[in-house]
């Protein structure tokens, strides 16, 4: 205790200490040397001995400091040393600390959207025991969950402790700037309390609101209430009407409240089964979400399900035969997509840190080389092995520190960028990207990262300093086993390098062609000069089919008369979004075992196909005449055509509900050719397209084929169909073709062709770099071989030969592994190929060409140099 | 240079303190006295000396002062000091109680 007071004491008096330290020890010698010179040396011996016998004086004072130092301050010592290597060194220190940030900085970023997404909890209660309930079926993972079944389901399990559904809707809500159509859910009224959330203000729902027939209850979010409402404390309790009908205002949710499902939401109703798909148990448009009892799995809550759903399958064998259940943790739903591209991201990103760790270690090696000598001297002046390689891990350290501080800036940057090419509606359905930044995660994993490159560079150069002899570097010319054994090293680190450059190189190839062909995909229709956008009415104002289909029609008449309009058409569901919106079918004249036959189901107006530019194979497309009153037509696609009538002419066919209702009967008129409903990257099914005019929806999508410049009708739309009505409630526009490159799909490959072929660009830079690093180093260790070898009569030619074969071996076996790599990395990639396989030799081979040569044309470089050696010169070196 | 015998680890310590019970010395006195004391069988080197100087300066077992030699030259001198005076007794007796175990070890030995 007493000497702890002391050495810090003495800590604060350092210099004086040494001075002290000094006078004492020159004092002793001094009377050494008088009193040998009393026994009868001369001064000149007595001095020499005296100075043997003393020893090494530096190493001394350093015995002296190190009792009453601490250890840290060897460590400031050995950091400051360090700095100094490295400020002297700037061109090695610049190039080391930025290779460290950038693969840093991509892993980091990569990772704090891998944490906001996959590793940051739900922000509900418990949200590890919250589960999604849908309903499944051969072919389909995931099913909406008819009402009917839903009831059965919540009543009959006994894993849940509570199970709600929920489902999207929409409003028309009278505003100041009139109509304007907001985002609604609907939800069972247990569906807050499940998820653990409750209303900042007012009330939850209570249970049997959401019965049909009780008054409707509706809460709202925190940014309606601020925004719509002023923030006002008494709206609950009063109404508010949505759609024409009056809803009571029952509570505000949290401010910190998302759903990322549909977090625009506005306003929450409590769901009564009065929709007309809810009255059937064949009609499925909910979605579950259920709360796991105490000590219960998700696979034990499945096989309960199942075995519910297996009982309904043989109650209601018409509606229900081939649905199973399926149960997964509400995150993994709810991020569903993102999921496999973050996953790639993350490899990409932590293939291109091990290349920047890689790439480091190698050229602190080449460094440790060119400072084998000074090693050599320090170690023969007294320093300890010990502390040598104490001296090469703080190195290490400081390259670390300075690479992850500048990496941890790059991270900050490359994730406020990724951000930025994010959509505004991709982030509205991202809620759980807001809080993302540099958190407690995500600095821990770089600190995990900085520990673990921190641990691999001083293990390379204390390996490699133990491994040579130290004698040797001391030896002028220095070339002895400790050369041979660097390039072994140096050698198998950028092998290293060229093979995980290699698999990047091959992903962002495979990625890229997935992109390539996803954009290229055949549509079925000309997506360009097409205007579209969404259109609402509220239907309290339009109850009655023949208001809608009159209103459709002026408008689509109202549209077509705007400047530069070809024509005009309007469908339930735009091309290109997904295979949604079903509708299963049973034919009149054929056997029908309750199998589904699931098609698209879309209600499109007469024009809708020459407005598209689609092909009709067969029959006739139906005419704006055949309305409620006519008979019911329908046209069909290809797919459909060859599922269901192979080898048979469909036209004049018909086919109706499940149950074959005489008013769900329809006859095929024609045939058009496939075209893109579905996502880019999703299969061609079959579909019908239904007459608008004989089933109207007060939901529709106008589009809108033009001559001129599709982007210069959008902002003439709202006015020419607000001139037809008022009450219509209309959407932002936006192109066909924009709708295409936002689309999830087109994102999704997008972002992961262009990250990764941005880590491939880098990998390969660096790669390149390296193997330079390892030819260059090489040859300027031979370059007295060289010479001898050319004094003997070798040719350019030979010397070229020997250099470039030596490169070619080792880019060979990069390449070699590398490709085997690839291989195996697109596998995992699955979902985000399209178009192309794990195994495209057009890819592969590519890529094999690119790095080959740029490896090879690295080498030359020193190649050339070694071949310009001039052999006199060489010899006289050493 | 022949080899000197090499002392028990922790009995340099010792010696210094057991060198400073009749007078304040000076490093180079205490290595002198040492050597002399033991009829040059035993020689401090002074890489131990020194550091072991300012082991027994931390434990507060010696105090140094700077002052004049009898030559007129500035030179440290160290102090016993009361508590060093205690660490001496204790380490003498740990040493002899060390010495007779040994003894009886080699002399069973023998036997």
């Amino acid at each position: 205790m007493k000497g702890l007071v002391k050495k810090i004491e003495l800590l604060f008096r350092r210099k004086r200490f040494a001075a002290e330290l000094d006078e004492e020890m020159s004092f002793h010698r001094e009377q050494a040397v008088k009193d040998l010179i009393a026994n009868g040396m001369t001064p000149q011996e007595a001095r020499f001995a005296a100075a043997r016998e003393f020893g090494n004086a530096t190493r001394l004072k350093e015995q002296s400091h190190e009792v009453v130092g601490f250890g840290f301050e060897t460590v400031v010592q050995d950091l400051r040393f360090s700095v100094r290597q490295l400020r002297k060194n700037p061109g090695f220190a610049a190039t080391a600390i930025l290779i460290l940030a950038l693969g840093m900085g991509a892993s980091v970023a990569i990772f704090a959207f891998v944490d906001a997404a996959l590793i940051k909890p739900l922000p509900y209660a418990n949200p590890r025991r919250l589960v999604a309930v849908m309903e499944s079926s051969a072919g389909f993972d995931w099913n909406n969950l008819s009402y009917a079944d839903y009831l059965d389901w919540k009543r009959m399990n006994r894993t849940l402790s509570s199970m709600e559904v929920f489902t999207g809707t929409g409003y028309a809500l009278n505003t100041p700037d009139g109509t304007e159509p907001v985002p609604g859910m609907r939800v069972s009224a247990g569906f807050f309390s499940t998820l653990g959330i409750r209303p900042m203000l007012g009330r939850d729902f209570r249970p049997g609101e959401d019965a049909a027939g009780a008054a409707p209850v509706v809460l709202m979010s925190y940014g309606t209430w601020q925004r719509r409402f002023g923030g006002r404390r008494d709206v609950v309790g009063q109404a508010v009407m949505l759609s024409g009908v009056s809803y009571t205002i029952v509570g505000v949710l949290p401010q910190d409240f998302e759903f990322a499902i549909r977090d625009s939401t506005e306003f929450w109703e409590a769901l009564q089964p009065t929709h007309e798909c809810e009255k059937r148990r064949s009609c499925h448009n909910l979605d579950g979400v259920g709360r796991l009892k105490d000590g219960v799995t998700v696979s034990a809550a499945l096989v309960d399900m199942k075995g519910i759903a297996a009982q309904l399958e043989r109650q209601y064998p018409d509606s229900n035969r081939g649905s199973s259940a399926a149960v997964i943790p509400l995150g993994k739903f709810i991020v569903g997509d993102i999921r496999p591209i973050l996953l790639v991201l993350l490899g990409g990103a932590g293939l291109l840190l091990v290349i920047a760790c890689v790439n480091v270690a190698s050229l602190l090696l080449v460094r440790a080389e060119s400072r084998r000598r000074e090693i050599a001297v320090r170690g023969a002046l007294g320093a300890s092995r010990a502390r040598l390689s104490r001296q090469f891990m703080t190195e290490g350290i400081a390259l670390v520190l300075a690479g992850s501080a500048v990496g941890l800036a790059l991270a900050a940057a490359g994730m406020r960028v990724l951000l930025g090419l994010l959509s505004k509606d991709m982030l509205a359905g991202m809620p759980f990207l807001r809080g993302l930044g540099l958190n407690g995660h995500v600095l821990l994993f770089a600190g995990a990262l900085a520990v673990l490159a921190a641990v691999l560079f001083s293990i390379t150069k204390i390996l490699h300093f133990r491994l040579s002899s130290m004698r040797d570097g001391l030896t002028e010319g220095g070339r002895g086993s400790a050369g041979t054994l660097w390039r072994r090293m140096g050698a198998s680190l950028v092998v290293v390098e060229l093979a995980t450059a290699v698999v990047l190189l091959a992903g962002a190839g495979l990625l890229g062609k997935s992109l390539y062909k996803l954009l290229h995909v055949d549509l079925g229709f000309a997506a360009d000069h097409l205007a579209t956008v969404n259109v609402g009415l509220p239907p309290s104002a339009f109850s009655k089919d023949e208001q809608v289909v009159a209103f459709v029609r002026a408008m689509l008449e109202r549209v077509e008369t705007l400047p530069g309009v070809e024509s005009a058409a309007i469908t339930t569901l735009r091309p290109v979004s997904c295979n949604c919106d079903t509708d299963w079918v049973r034919f009149v004249g054929k056997r029908y075992n309750g199998i589904h036959n699931e098609v698209n189901d879309r209600q499109v107006s007469s024009g809708f196909f020459t407005a598209l530019h689609a092909r009709l194979r067969e029959g006739r497309y139906f005419s704006d005449a055949e309305g409620a009153t006519k008979p019911k037509v329908v046209v069909i696609n290809e797919a459909f055509a060859k599922k269901y009538f192979p080898g048979e002419d469909p036209v004049g066919r018909k086919f109706g509900d499940t149950e074959l209702t005489p008013k769900s009967i329809r006859e095929i008129v024609g045939v058009v050719a496939d075209f893109k409903d579905a996502g880019l990257d999703q299969d061609q099914w079959p579909a019908e397209y239904e007459a608008f005019n004989q089933d109207s929806d007060t939901y529709f999508t106008l589009m809108v084929r033009t001559r001129r410049d599709e982007r210069t009708v959008l902002p003439e739309l709202a006015g020419a169909i607000h001139e037809v009505s008022k009450q219509a409630a209309v959407e932002e526009g936006t192109t066909m073709m924009d709708s295409i490159n936002a689309s999830q799909t087109a994102y999704m490959h997008r972002s992961a062709a262009y990250l990764v072929g941005g880590f491939a660009v880098l990998a390969l830079l660096l790669g390149v770099v390296g193997m330079y690093g390892v030819i260059a180093y090489s040859v300027s260790q031979r370059t007295r071989e060289i010479g001898v070898r050319m004094a003997l009569g070798a040719q350019k030619s030979s010397v070229y030969k020997l250099v470039l074969g030596e490169a070619g071996r080792l880019i060979g076996l990069g390449v070699v592994l590398g490709l085997a790599g690839s291989v195996g990395a697109a596998r995992l990639m699955g979902k985000l190929l399209f178009g192309v396989q794990a195994w495209d030799v057009e890819t592969l081979a590519g890529v094999a060409v690119v790095l080959g040569v740029s490896a090879m044309l690295a080498s030359y470089i020193p190649a050339r140099r070694a071949a310009g050696v001039n052999p006199t010169e060489a010899l006289r070196a050493e | 240079m022949a080899k000197k015998p090499d002392l028990f680890p922790g009995t340099l310590d010792m010696l210094i303190l057991k060198t400073l019970t009749h007078a304040p010395l000076h490093g180079y006195g205490i290595a002198l006295s040492i050597k002399r004391l033991s009829d040059e069988v035993l020689t401090v080197e002074e890489g131990s000396l020194y550091p072991a100087l300012q082991r027994l300066l931390l434990q507060g077992w010696v105090k140094a002062e700077w002052k004049m030699t009898e030559t007129n030259r500035r030179a440290r001198f160290y102090t016993l000091t009361a508590s060093g005076r205690k660490q001496l007794g204790i380490e003498l007796t740990e040493y002899e109680q060390m010495i007779a175990a040994i003894g009886r070890v080699l002399g069973s030995a023998e036997a």
